[in-house]
């Protein structure tokens, strides 16, 4: 266990999110958003550029007011608090190190605003250089640091000051992939280490899933979905959650009955399939559905299986984009609209050319119906 | 258990969090204080100018007064020659500048940067003061006119009239023209041209095809620039005492007809619309020359390429040759500044430190005064230029789109413009309290030049600002800083230096400011060193302490310029995001 660890002794907080509305001009940029997170929980705002998650931590951490609504830390409301009393660790998504301060000093200052004994402060900033595997540098300024090392520099002066909450605005977007990779894997241990709250904001499902304990999905300035990386993957909301995270196929259908295990959809190009009950509890007869399809769900089978079949729908190859450890492919279903598919088993599937005949083939646990608005 | 959520209707916003959000009741004071001042000090000025040349006697909107000025002889032969000079001296100026910027941007050579740092010493000389060395030099009775009358017998007089004019300015301006050009030359991206030649194209063709190209936006701004210059410099024509050009004319008007009369207004008019005109015309070449400078990749890097046999020693030969023409007045002025008597001779005949005994001891006044002015303006400047660019970059307040553009208009308006209209306007204001004239106090030169340089101040301040990013402010918000001390710990520290290099920058240029000042000059006691300059040269005894006046400027310019350039310099500014 590093040094610096048992001086640092966070308190983490409960944040409650009540009716927030913020709007900019015309455009509402967060729209009635209400939830909690709970003490120690990495929470993520996911969503696409413009969705309001980082208008949403900015509010948060007291950057933003909300024209309408209230934040509460541990049930007190802090929403007229100004930044600078909220207690808060932030790291920003281009780190806001200040270039004219050695490390050490960027990592002091918040230490010194609150006014932290001289003595201690050296003892503490090092702790928290240790932390992040940085010890030694604090002589350096921040551009004679590579960017990773930028990055670490933010996430020890954002926790120095023991803060009850962690507040990360894509923190990763600006490193290089193999680099993002070996820093997420590396938030995730200092999070659970030291125990603190923390909201991330990302557009990157993978890094959603992989870090958080629960996701909102934004969009459009809602909230969409809140649930675990499972829940939000398996059990999508709606079209858009399906698509932003994973990605998926779209066909419209009508649901014709429910018997059992199975749910009898039939699809507008005539076709019929069936869906698990269990996985679309909610299916009624007559409701009108958008059928989701992952592409990692589909198969490529040969055409031509006997008439009645259920869940193999015949088309045509329209693209193949083989990438070794995967391939992708757009096939063009009979009745005209084109689906991916995506094997981890190119070699097998070579076979299928391009303009050739072949068919999908799909469980009916992986068949997920979203109930269409009326 | 996933929670899918609905979207409940908007609760309708309260009026007043819609206030909220769009404005900032701080920000709002500051913008409107910002916006009483610049409308006191810029618009009312230039205003009052406007109204007087385009309004009739009845007082209605009239372009009377203007279509009278193309029909009196002597206003369309000031119109002529001002445009003559501007022509010329950037034509002068371009045939100076365009070698010397090629071969330093694209070939290294031993003292390569000398020159750069050398060609750009004219700028720090007023051209008026350049203009009494040159007489020395090149007039009548100079040193060059005489060595030609002694070795060939040739007599000429290359300071005769508009001639002098065009070549003090040319001599004074070229390096606008040089320090564009060779700017946007390094910035060219190397593989554009080498792209050019291997399609082929070399030597000239290269040149002429992808290189000028590529160029000619900068050059064109540079030449522009130069010419607007050139039209505003009033003191060489006095100092010439050639004064039928618009500037001079214009002062005449106004200080010898009277302020009531219409034609001095008009010419100003007159001014203002050529001046603006080259302002726009730049503008809208430089924001169209996106293609020259969106290409990243390698730059020409520090060094360029090595020069080879002759031109080894030819492309050197050529800078020293350019330069030193170009260097001549400022010799010139340090040699009559120790002069007793030059006259008819190559060089002075006695020596003698009395011209500076002159100007610190006996009449140390213009030195004080230009401390004072220059000072004070740059003071103001660089307080109400910061504000402004805070407003700007991080403002929440309607209207301060509208408030830079005023700010920056003093950038098209010619010296004698703002001075006229200061006159116009603050001379029949009394100071509170007493019967004293605004304009006849030392206030109004601080005023006028911190006007007239604010644009300067204002784009430095800017620039510094832009350096910093917002998140940097959040960061400190966060990190327990209230908002002020946030400002002094983070913000401060970052732009002071560029802000600082601003207002060091309207100190130096305020320095030798000529042609607001002889506007607004009443009293000899209130005149700074450029005044003092003028009223030397005027006689030929005080000649010597004019030139004596003119180093000090050299000197408070020079320091001034390396303070400036010290202070902006990157170092650990460097802070891009």
């Amino acid at each position: 266990m590093p040094p610096g660890d048992q001086r640092l002794r966070i308190q983490p907080v409960e944040v409650e999110l009540r009716r927030l509305q913020r709007r900019f001009h015309d455009m509402v940029a967060v729209h009635d958003l209400s939830l909690v997170v709970g003490r120690g929980e990495f929470f993520t705002f996911l969503g696409p550029s413009g969705c309001g998650k980082t208008t949403t931590l900015r509010m948060i951490a007291g950057l933003l007011q909300p024209d309408v609504g209230e934040i509460f830390f541990d049930g007190r409301s802090v929403t007229g608090t100004p930044p600078w009393e909220r207690n808060i660790g932030m790291v920003f998504q281009n780190y806001a190190l200040w270039p004219h301060m050695t490390v050490f000093d960027n990592v002091a200052f918040g230490l010194v605003e609150r006014k932290v004994e001289r003595g201690a402060i050296p003892g503490l900033v090092e702790g928290a250089l240790s932390l992040v595997g940085l010890e030694g540098l604090g002589h350096r300024l921040p551009s004679q640091l590579s960017g990773g090392q930028q990055q670490r520099v933010a996430l020890a002066r954002a926790v120095v000051i023991q803060p009850a909450l962690l507040l990360l605005d894509e923190p990763l977007s600006n490193l290089d992939a193999r680099l993002r990779v070996q820093m997420r894997n590396e938030l995730v241990k200092l999070q659970q280490q030291l125990g603190i709250t923390t909201i991330y904001v990302t557009h990157d499902q993978e890094e959603a899933l992989m870090l958080s304990t629960r996701i909102a999905v934004m969009h459009r300035g809602h909230l969409v979905q809140l649930g675990t990386p499972q829940e939000v993957y398996e059990r999508p909301a709606d079209a858009f959650v399906a698509d932003f995270l994973g990605g998926a196929n779209f066909l419209s259908g009508t649901i014709r009955g429910v018997s059992g295990a199975d749910v009898t959809v039939s699809l507008q190009s005539g076709a019929t399939l069936r869906a698990s009950a269990a996985r679309n509890p909610e299916a009624q007869p007559g409701d009108s559905v958008t059928v989701c399809l992952r592409p990692e769900s589909l198969e490529l089978v040969e055409p031509g299986s006997p008439p009645g079949s259920a869940n193999v729908l015949d088309g045509t190859v329209r693209m193949r984009n083989y990438l070794g450890w995967v391939m992708a492919c757009e096939v063009e279903l009979t009745g005209g609209v084109a689906v991916r598919v995506q094997t981890t088993t190119p070699r097998a599937h070579l076979r299928f050319t391009e303009g050739g005949p072949v068919a999908v083939r799909f469980h009916p646990e992986d068949v997920l119906l979203l109930k269409n608005a009326s | 258990m996933s929670v899918p959520v609905s979207h409940p209707a908007p609760a309708p916003l309260p009026l007043s969090a819609r206030w909220r959000t769009s404005v900032d009741p701080g920000h709002a004071a500051l913008a409107a204080i910002l916006f009483v001042i610049l409308g006191v000090f810029v618009v009312l000025p230039i205003g009052a100018v406007l109204k007087i040349a385009l309004t009739s006697d009845s007082g209605g909107l009239t372009l009377a007064h203007l279509a009278r000025f193309f029909t009196n002889p002597l206003y369309v032969e000031s119109l002529i020659n001002s445009l003559l000079a501007g022509f010329w001296t950037v034509a002068i100026g371009t045939v100076l500048a365009l070698p010397l910027a090629f071969i330093v941007a694209r070939y290294d050579f031993p003292g390569r940067m000398l020159i750069v740092t050398l060609s750009t010493l004219p700028l720090v000389l007023p051209p008026f003061v350049g203009a009494i060395a040159l007489v020395q030099v090149f007039g009548r009775a100079g040193t060059v006119t005489l060595l030609l009358q002694d070795l060939f017998g040739i007599h000429v007089n290359v300071m005769q009239g508009l001639r002098g004019i065009i070549l003090a300015q040319a001599l004074h301006f070229f390096p606008f023209i040089f320090l564009t050009v060779t700017t946007a030359l390094m910035n060219v991206d190397r593989s554009l041209e080498e792209m050019g030649q291997m399609m082929g194209a070399r030597g000239w063709r290269l040149l002429r095809r992808v290189v000028f190209p590529l160029v000619l936006p900068a050059y064109a701004a540079g030449a522009l620039l130069t010419f607007v210059k050139a039209v505003d410099d009033i003191g060489t024509p006095f100092i010439l005492n050639f004064k039928n050009m618009l500037g001079p004319q214009a002062y005449l008007r106004i200080t010898t007809v009277g302020r009531d009369d219409v034609d001095g207004y008009v010419i100003c008019v007159v001014m203002v619309v050529l001046s603006i005109a080259c302002v726009l015309l730049s503008n809208w070449i430089v924001s169209r020359r996106e293609y020259a400078t969106l290409q990243t990749g390698a730059r020409s890097p520090e060094g360029g390429r090595a020069l080879t046999g002759w031109r080894k020693a030819a492309a050197p030969g050529l800078c020293a040759l350019v330069l030193g023409i170009a260097l001549l007045p400022h010799a010139g002025v340090v040699v009559m500044s120790f002069s007793r008597i030059w006259s008819l001779t190559y060089l002075p005949s006695a020596y003698t430190l009395n011209n500076y005994a002159e100007i610190f001891l006996r009449a140390p006044r213009f030195v004080v005064n230009t401390l004072l002015y220059s000072v004070g303006a740059a003071l103001l400047g660089v307080v109400i230029a910061a504000a402004i660019a805070y407003l700007l970059q991080r403002g929440r307040v309607p209207g301060k789109g509208l408030l830079d553009a005023v700010a920056m208009m003093p950038i098209a308006l010619p010296g004698v413009v703002i001075g006229v209209g200061f006159l116009r306007v603050f001379y029949n204001m009394t100071l509170p309290g007493t019967e004293t004239s605004l304009a006849s106090t030392w206030m109004i030169f601080v005023l006028a030049y911190m006007v007239r340089r604010l644009p300067y101040a204002l784009r430095a301040s800017h620039a510094a600002l832009h350096q910093v990013h917002a998140s940097l402010e959040d960061a400190a918000a966060v990190g327990g800083a209230p908002r002020v001390r946030a400002f002094r710990r983070v913000v401060l520290p970052l732009i002071l230096g560029g802000v600082v290099a601003g207002g060091v920058l309207v100190f130096i240029t305020s320095a030798v400011e000529f042609s607001t000042t002889i506007t607004l000059v009443s009293r000899i006691e209130q005149s700074p060193l450029s005044y003092g300059i003028y009223i030397y040269s005027q006689s030929p005894l005080g000649r010597g302490a004019a030139a004596a006046l003119g180093v000090v400027a050299i000197v408070i310019v020079a320091l001034g310029t390396y303070l400036a350039n010290r202070l902006s310099g990157r170092g650990r500014m460097a802070f891009t995001l």
